[in-house]
């Protein structure tokens, strides 16, 4: 009984162990040798278009109603201190710091992270990813590699729409609505917001984010069993593994950046 | 969709992100107007320093005209000596200038308030590196109440 228990332990360490160790040959593989601009560059502009701005839409929506939101919820708290003047550090701090990295990624995994996986696991399992290998085209260079530096630039790019649509979100909200007075939603704001602290910080959040998703999002596509049901359970798993991850990299980068 | 439509788009996606950053930089940090510029330092001794920041605004009657470099322990006397970081288009604080460590309102942020003292024959003005004799250090609350009951026990 005891030995089944470890010998459940030990398969299950080991391939993990080996997941992590295809993933980082993949990426490998994928991101290591002579970059060749002329042929990967259309190929990047085209997954620029299906990754960032596909993606575009849902972002600028939920960006807004975030910054919508997190106006209306700072202004009854900031209101019983007649400290409404500061709901634009609030709502800029808050999607600077934490929500504009943290929800794009988020989004971005159940947006295309689940589209990517789905789509690498189709190729892999209509042996379209063999028939490139018989052609002597790499896959990974030519599949993986566009697919994923499409990810990790549109991502930061993505996680600065949401902010500024957020900012002006809760522009909408407190000032024209509940009345807060405008040139003091900015002017606090630019008080407290720091371009390297806050804005910058929060970019280099976001990158680290659009490394995990994507790298996550294409390897189970890459490792998915080539059935329909593997294909299934590898998309689910995408967005289940990246954001949990995601949630975890913030609450570390946060210690990292603003703990001390 | 043809090759040119989507490098088109892309092409906006990227003005756009762009124009987020640049709204973000200048319209939320404000980093075009106070980060830039040429700038000087003069440094300041106090007792105590209170809640005194890294980044703190330094003050003259109200506007902003520059902000606290770092703080560190002077390791003779083991008093905090502050050094400041002042505009450089206001380089005109003659040596009887006083500092003092203030509070924006009740719980607000402490800020440096910077006072420009005389000018005569004899009074110097302040160069980069100066020291600023004349300090007054943060109002420590526990402090006030502490001889605020003392007193009332006499």
């Amino acid at each position: 009984m005891i030995t089944d228990k470890l010998q459940n332990l030990g398969r299950t360490t080991i391939d993990n162990v080996a997941g992590f160790g295809r993933s980082g040959l993949m990426l490998f593989g994928a991101l290591i040798g002579k970059p060749d601009f002329r042929k990967g560059f259309p190929l990047l502009i085209k997954q620029l278009y299906v990754i960032g701005v596909l993606s575009l839409l849902i972002i600028v929506v939920s960006g807004l109603f975030i910054g919508m939101v997190l106006a209306l919820q700072g202004y009854t708290v900031l209101v019983k201190f007649g400290a409404e003047g500061m709901l634009g550090p609030l709502v800029a701090l808050s999607l600077l710091r934490e929500l504009g990295p943290v929800v794009t990624a988020l989004l971005f995994a159940g947006r295309a992270g689940s589209a990517l996986t789905a789509e690498i696991g189709l190729m892999k399992a209509t042996e379209q990813l063999s028939g490139m290998e018989m052609m002597a085209v790499d896959p990974l260079r030519r599949i993986i590699a566009p697919r994923f530096w499409a990810g990790v630039i549109s991502m930061p790019l993505l996680a600065l729409v949401f902010n500024a649509v957020g900012i002006l979100g809760g522009h909408l909200i407190g000032v024209d609505w509940l009345g807060v007075d405008g040139g003091s939603y900015w002017s606090t704001m630019q008080a407290n917001v720091d371009l390297y602290q806050d804005v910058l910080n929060g970019v280099i959040k976001s990158v680290v984010f659009a490394v995990i998703v994507v790298w996550i999002a294409l390897h189970k596509g890459y490792d998915a069993i080539p059935t329909s049901e593997g294909i299934s359970r590898a998309t689910t798993q995408t967005v289940v593994t990246a954001s949990l991850t995601v949630l975890g990299f913030d609450f570390i980068l946060t210690a990292l950046m603003f703990g001390g | 969709m043809t090759t040119r439509k989507i490098e088109i788009l892309v092409g906006t996606f990227i003005v756009l992100a762009v124009a987020a950053f640049l709204m973000l930089a200048l319209k939320v940090a404000n980093a075009g107007v106070s980060g830039s510029g040429e700038s000087y330092v003069l440094y300041a001794k106090f007792e105590n320093i209170g809640g005194l920041k890294v980044r703190s605004p330094i003050k003259v009657g109200g506007v902003v005209v520059g902000r606290v470099a770092s703080i560190d322990l002077d390791t003779v006397y083991y008093t905090p000596v502050v050094k400041m970081e002042i505009n450089e288009q206001y380089s005109n604080f003659p040596e009887t200038s006083s500092v003092a460590i203030l509070t924006s309102g009740l719980l607000g942020e402490q800020y440096l308030g910077l006072q420009p003292g005389f000018i005569d024959e004899t009074v110097e003005i302040l160069a980069d590196g100066d020291s600023i004799q004349d300090t007054r250090s943060a109002i420590v609350l526990e402090e006030l109440i502490g001889q605020f009951l003392f007193n009332r026990g006499n």
